[in-house]
């Protein structure tokens, strides 16, 4: 056997075969190197990661609870500032822990300025329980809590926008990254890391069980949402959109087809309608950030 | 040295003293004046701490667990609605074994809303893990912040404190108080020496959780540290007297209880009130003494039973009530478990709720009932409003 | 095995966990055709695949077979294989 590749992120965790955050918790941890302390919250992550006493994580790491991984992190910059040391404090939360029950602690962290990076890990839903709906789930994305059905598409509402909200908070440099693009998830964490304030990254990780696709796929997943407009991947610096991935952009349909948690909207008939609107989302995407090669 | 001193004041002095890294709380009547004044301390220089003004009770306790976990001395304090806020951090913090010290200042719970005092806030945590203090004056307010650090920070110990004290009554009251000096605060507590924390050289992972192979030993695990706990209190209680000259060694203090008939069971600052009540009574010739419970938790079994050994009735004085409960109190109902096979009936007296005065009258009003055999009661309602 | 404090852990243990066992294929690698990219040891989601002289070599006690470098790979060096179990 040969020397093995020093990870920081162990074998043995129980995530899916195929899992978006597993590897992105490999790839975040190549950005942070293992001077880092990791503030993790409960969630898919948390849960495959650190079953006692199995833990997958070879830098310190800690979880409290679901939305405190920001005060948490508070707490800790502040100790280790005291105490001279210099680790990276990096939280690496879910959507679900990040837009919705967490915002309180997220938006009091970034208000407060503390010197640490968050990222989010976005599978779009809230998929340890089982996969329901989050503030950051797509428009028309059946989940079990936003179930398509004879009355509904599916999520009626749009992904709420977390990273112009904490831009909005003085944060010197926010980004969305991919795994889809694992270097560029790399720099974007080492960037993050070594920028002082608070930083926010959201990574798109895309979710096989979750989403309803073949593990093998979850890469081309990534990408196949990149091309659609319907993820950018942009960095902010000061609140102005300093960079945005160019694409020659595809239709919707071919990333939505690709899902279970759109087959609503191609069977038993194309909802041209939807999907229209769907449409509308990547447009507008595009103006906004300038991605159109 | 003696000064004269809001009870807020002199815990934000205390606290001072005990030379807390971070201080991380959240405005909330009756408690606020002790943050500002140590606002006051940091922002002066006199203390050497990061303080954070938090967006909510809940960040500030989630930010003194990662504190705590990262190596530092930490300082909260709270009550009423915001203990209860955070009371999910605070069954986090107990099961992550972190030594956190906060301040309650005891308040009546909403709805409806009140700001005034009752211990139902504290009271109602009283599962939460912490082990919980209750101090009768502001000296104790004061000693006892620095006693639950030496006993929380005890490798053998590991959990977290509430140190407890009526809202208002003793918050805003200005009584004399010896404040030690830093030498003596920092020979008697000494720096903070974490059991394990955060940290690149040396990687562990904290708060990891448990299937039922393993969680029914962690809990077990916990009540045996708050055994501890009651233990390492009493230890380091009588050392506080070598040090300071005043003794807690015992988590109940006994007042004229030598030859008592009645006795009553308090907590807090009615026990001063109790106190001269007894006074009286025992000039008109009734035998009344008070057992003042200063450790609710580890409630203090066997010092009760020693207490209340050969009296013929308890009057539990309740600031509290357990709706649906078979005794209405909370304390009543383990001082009535501990008397068990004694003979000795224990009443509830629910009094006090929300701020409603008590005064010496109705402390012996209320030892009367109990003789009568009247009790698990609302004291004191208003039939008017009936 | 006595318990740690506060439900703490050293790393260590996650790899007593072989979750090879949970494979239903198995990659199998063309070593003549890879081109030494390294995308399949940098996107495998277990760390299972390693470097061996610039080449993967795949630890096959944890490979859950999810298939991700198979189709990842840009030489197509990489096929998903029917375990025989």
């Amino acid at each position: 056997m040969a020397e093995k590749t020093c990870e920081l992120m162990d074998c043995g965790h129980r995530a899916c075969g195929g899992c978006g955050p597993a590897i992105a918790a490999k790839l975040i941890l190549k950005g942070t190197g293992e001077n880092a302390i990791v503030v993790a919250s409960t969630g898919c992550m948390e849960v495959f990661s650190t079953p006692y006493p199995e833990t997958a994580w070879k830098v310190p790491w800690i979880h409290s609870l679901f939305e405190n991984a920001s005060a948490v992190a508070s707490g800790i910059e502040s100790s280790l500032r005291r105490q001279g040391r210099d680790e990276k404090v990096v939280c690496i939360c879910g959507d679900g822990a990040t837009f919705d029950i967490g915002m309180i602690c997220i938006s009091g962290a970034f208000e407060r300025g503390h010197d640490f990076t968050y990222i989010c890990y976005d599978n779009e839903a809230y998929m340890n329980t089982g996969i329901q709906r989050s503030g950051a789930t797509p428009y028309d994305a059946s989940t079990t809590t936003s179930p398509a059905g004879k009355r509904s598409f599916g999520n009626s509402r749009p992904k709420k926008d977390m990273p112009q909200i904490l831009a909005a908070h003085g944060a010197p440099y926010v980004a969305t990254a991919s795994i889809a693009y694992p270097n560029d998830l790399v720099k974007k964490v080492e960037k993050a890391v070594n920028t002082e304030g608070p930083c926010y990254l959201q990574v798109h990780t895309p979710c096989c069980t979750g989403w309803g696709f073949d593990g093998s796929k979850t890469m081309e997943i990534g990408k196949m949402a990149i091309e659609s407009g319907l993820w950018v991947n942009f960095e902010m610096e000061n609140g102005d959109i300093s960079k945005a991935k160019k694409v020659k952009r595809k239709p919707v349909d071919d990333y939505l087809k690709m899902q279970k948690r759109f087959a609503h909207l191609f069977k038993p008939a194309i909802n041209s309608e939807e999907i229209a609107k769907i449409q509308t989302i990547a447009d507008t995407n595009a103006m906004e950030y300038g991605i159109d090669l | 040295m003696m000064q004269i001193m809001e009870g807020s004041h002199a815990i934000s002095e205390i606290v001072k003293l005990c030379r807390p890294d971070l201080i991380s709380a959240y405005p909330i009547t009756p408690q606020t004046h002790i943050v500002e004044r140590l606002a006051e301390i940091v922002a002066d220089g006199d203390l050497d701490a990061d303080y954070l003004t938090v967006d909510s009770e809940f960040s500030a306790l989630s930010a003194c667990v990662g504190a705590s976990a990262a190596g530092s001395r930490v300082y909260s304090a709270t009550s009423s609605q915001g203990l209860i806020l955070m009371s999910e951090v605070c069954f986090n913090a107990s099961g992550m074994r972190l030594p956190i010290v906060m301040s309650i200042a005891n308040r009546a719970l909403g709805a409806p809303l009140s700001i005034w005092n009752d211990q139902q806030d504290s009271i109602s945590m009283r599962d939460s893990g912490w082990f919980q203090l209750y101090a009768e004056d502001v000296q104790e307010m004061a000693d006892l912040h620095i006693l639950a650090y030496r006993a929380a920070e005890d490798h053998d110990v590991l959990l977290p404190a509430f140190v407890c004290f009526d809202g208002f009554i003793l918050s805003h009251t200005y009584e004399p108080v010896d404040i030690p000096t830093q030498e003596e605060t920092d020979a008697f507590l000494p720096p903070f020496r974490p059991y394990q924390r955060l940290d690149a050289n040396n990687p562990i992972s904290m708060g990891m959780y448990a299937t039922p192979d393993y969680y029914h030993e962690f809990r077990y695990e916990m009540d045996q540290a708050m055994i501890r706990a009651g233990e390492s209190l009493k230890k380091y209680g009588a050392e506080f007297a070598e040090y300071f000259g005043r003794d807690y060694s015992s988590p109940v203090e006994s007042y004229r209880m030598d030859d008592a008939d009645i006795a009553i069971v308090a907590l807090g600052s009615i026990c001063g009130t109790i106190k001269d009540a007894i006074d009286e009574m025992r000039e008109s010739g009734q035998k009344v003494g008070l057992a003042k419970i200063r450790t609710f938790r580890p409630f203090p079994r066997d010092e009760i039973i020693s207490a209340l050994n050969g009296v013929s009735e308890v009057a539990v004085l309740e600031k509290n009530i357990s709706f649906g409960s078979a005794m209405k109190g909370a304390v009543g109902l383990e001082i009535k478990e501990a008397l068990d096979n004694k003979g000795i009936p224990v009443f509830s007296f629910v009094a006090g709720l929300g701020g409603r005065d008590l005064r010496k009258k109705d402390i012996k009003n209320i030892a009367g009932l109990a003789r009568d055999g009247k009790g698990d009661i609302f004291y004191g309602l208003r039939e008017e409003l009936l | 095995m006595t318990l740690n404090v506060g439900c703490s852990a050293p790393p260590g243990k996650a790899t007593d966990n072989k979750t090879g066992s949970w494979r239903v294929f198995k990659p199998v690698f063309d070593l003549e055709k890879c081109k030494k990219c390294g995308i399949c040891i940098l996107i495998c989601p277990e760390s299972s695949i390693h470097e061996n002289d610039d080449y993967p070599e795949v630890d096959y006690d944890y490979c859950k077979g999810c298939g991700l470098c198979a189709n990842e790979c840009p030489a197509d060096a990489i096929k998903m294989v029917l375990e025989e179990k």
